[in-house]
């Protein structure tokens, strides 16, 4: 009985953590519109529903009923294969992603996470890794110039920027003295983080917006010299995939962000329940995101990889450094 | 509830080990291989190795294979595709295939190192710990001279790839 119960709140706890993920697009891309627009002294989204609120909708009725068309000479199994393999590590990861302690609920004191791994942090950076792979087998499996030279962008950019972000966080394990997500919020609950590690979330955030192929950082998709980078050849619903990935990879960085620099739920002079924090706290960093995309520019190539090797990396060692001379 | 999803991903990993094999197109042999690591690190969390499988999935599902898939797009697929795997007949690789087999089962059957009278117990508390107090104290001279190895091979790598006039 009680193993059935505990098997019954996890099913649970996925099933909503799956809804909320896959909904959780659609107040993004009209949030998105909406900033750009008011960003560039216009409305935005305004025909479908009060101030277009409806636009999401719309927009996903229109992926949905679209040709869903497929290059003759693809590789038909791996370009279908490509849009699930994107998708499914961004959702993956949020297993191990904690966003409060516990909460009662009917007299039952429940966690809020599917599972407080002991080396969640590593299993975060190694799933969100796998990421790559989509982007390679779709614009390999095209059989396209332009999306094959998007996704080899887009791979040496990933793998580049995955380097820095890892070593930016191991100052922020290295105050927890642990792993777990969990420690390292509870690590938090006087000073947030980020007070010791200004150079570790520098490097993480910025690094963070290049794994998610935000401007100034989006040269996958250069529209400009390349098409749409990998997803060139998708479109419909499996091109839909591909969008949802990109704003779950903007969810989690953001989570992660609070997590292990801001204090997590640890709330500051405003007494609010714990989650509401959390909330506000994701929030913030994926309207900062946003406020990104529409005022910078874009770098070039050459510059973007000057950028992770002979700046990122050398910061976030002399991070690892000071932190350990500093506070050990 | 344990030996049934090490039964499952077992079966899985020779299932996709095979198709590492048998598939005629590099890419979809690579895909294979990338499931088959899948598998072998879910096996280490049945043996309550979390950190081995995290670090699987990291050094070989997420470095490796990329650089392998690299390497693939880079040839011409189509044309491979038409080769053959090996020149000339079947019959030398099945014999060796054989041997090989035969020499493997006898090793695991009659080695006492893979007796299973015994099952490992598995070790509890902080893995992190123990790992890192056995790499970087107990056997740090061999685990630096493997990483100079390492870098001299990346070394010796970059000036093979390149140009004499470079």
């Amino acid at each position: 009985m009680e193993v059935l119960f505990a098997l019954g709140l996890i099913a649970i706890k996925i099933a909503l953590l799956i809804a909320m993920l896959l909904l959780l697009p659609l107040p993004l891309t009209w949030l998105e519109r909406k900033i750009a627009g008011h960003m560039q002294q216009r409305m935005g989204p305004m025909r479908v529903g009060w101030h277009g609120l409806l636009q999401p909708v719309a927009d996903g009725i229109k992926l949905l009923t679209k040709e869903d068309h497929i290059p003759a000479e693809a590789d038909r199994f791996l370009f279908k294969l490509a849009p699930i393999l994107a998708l499914a590590p961004p959702f993956v990861v949020f297993v191990a992603i904690p966003f409060g302690e516990t909460i009662s609920v009917l007299n039952a004191e429940i966690t809020l996470y599917v599972s407080n791994l002991n080396v969640a942090l590593l299993f975060v950076f190694a799933v969100i890794g796998l990421e790559v792979y989509g982007v390679i087998f779709g614009g390999w499996a095209a059989n396209s110039k332009y999306a094959v030279l998007g996704s080899l962008r887009t791979c040496a950019q990933m793998i580049s920027y995955e380097i820095p972000m890892g070593f930016a966080v191991i100052g922020v394990v290295m105050l927890a003295q642990s792993m777990s997500l969990v420690d390292i919020v509870r690590a938090q609950s006087d000073l947030w983080n980020i007070v010791y590690q200004p150079i570790g979330f520098f490097v993480f955030f910025v690094a963070g917006l290049a794994e998610a192929q935000r401007i100034p950082f989006d040269l996958a998709e250069a529209e400009g010299d390349l098409g749409a980078g990998f997803h060139t050849e998708y479109s419909g619903i499996r091109f839909a995939f591909f969008m949802v990935s990109e704003y779950v990879i903007v969810l989690l960085v953001s989570v992660l962000s609070v997590i292990l620099f801001f204090g997590g739920w640890n709330g500051v002079l405003i007494p609010l329940p714990p989650l509401l924090w959390f909330a506000l706290k994701v929030a913030f960093f994926i309207y900062v995101f946003m406020w990104f995309r529409f005022t910078l520019p874009r770098y070039r190539y050459d510059q973007l990889m000057a950028i992770g090797w002979k700046v990122l990396l050398p910061l976030s060692m002399a991070n690892i450094i000071i932190t350990g001379i500093a506070f050990t | 509830m344990g030996q049934g999803f090490f039964l499952l991903f077992a079966a899985g990993a020779v299932i996709t080990a095979l198709t590492v094999v048998l598939a005629r197109n590099p890419v979809h042999s690579a895909l294979a291989l990338m499931a088959c690591f899948l598998q072998i690190s879910a096996i280490f969390v049945l043996l309550e190795a979390p950190l081995l499988a995290v670090v699987q999935i990291f050094v070989y599902v997420g470095a490796i294979m990329v650089l392998f898939l690299f390497v693939i797009m880079m040839i011409d697929v189509r044309e491979a595709m038409l080769q053959r795997f090996l020149p000339g007949r079947n019959l030398p690789a099945l014999v060796l295939l054989l041997l090989l087999g035969v020499e493997m089962l006898a090793l695991v059957f009659w080695s006492g190192r893979f007796s299973a009278a015994e099952p490992i117990a598995p070790r509890g508390g902080d893995q992190v710990r123990q790992l890192s107090t056995t790499l970087f104290a107990d056997y740090l001279l061999p685990f630096e001279v493997a990483s100079i190895i390492l870098l001299a091979a990346l070394v010796g790598a970059i000036v093979l790839a390149r140009k004499e006039s470079g």
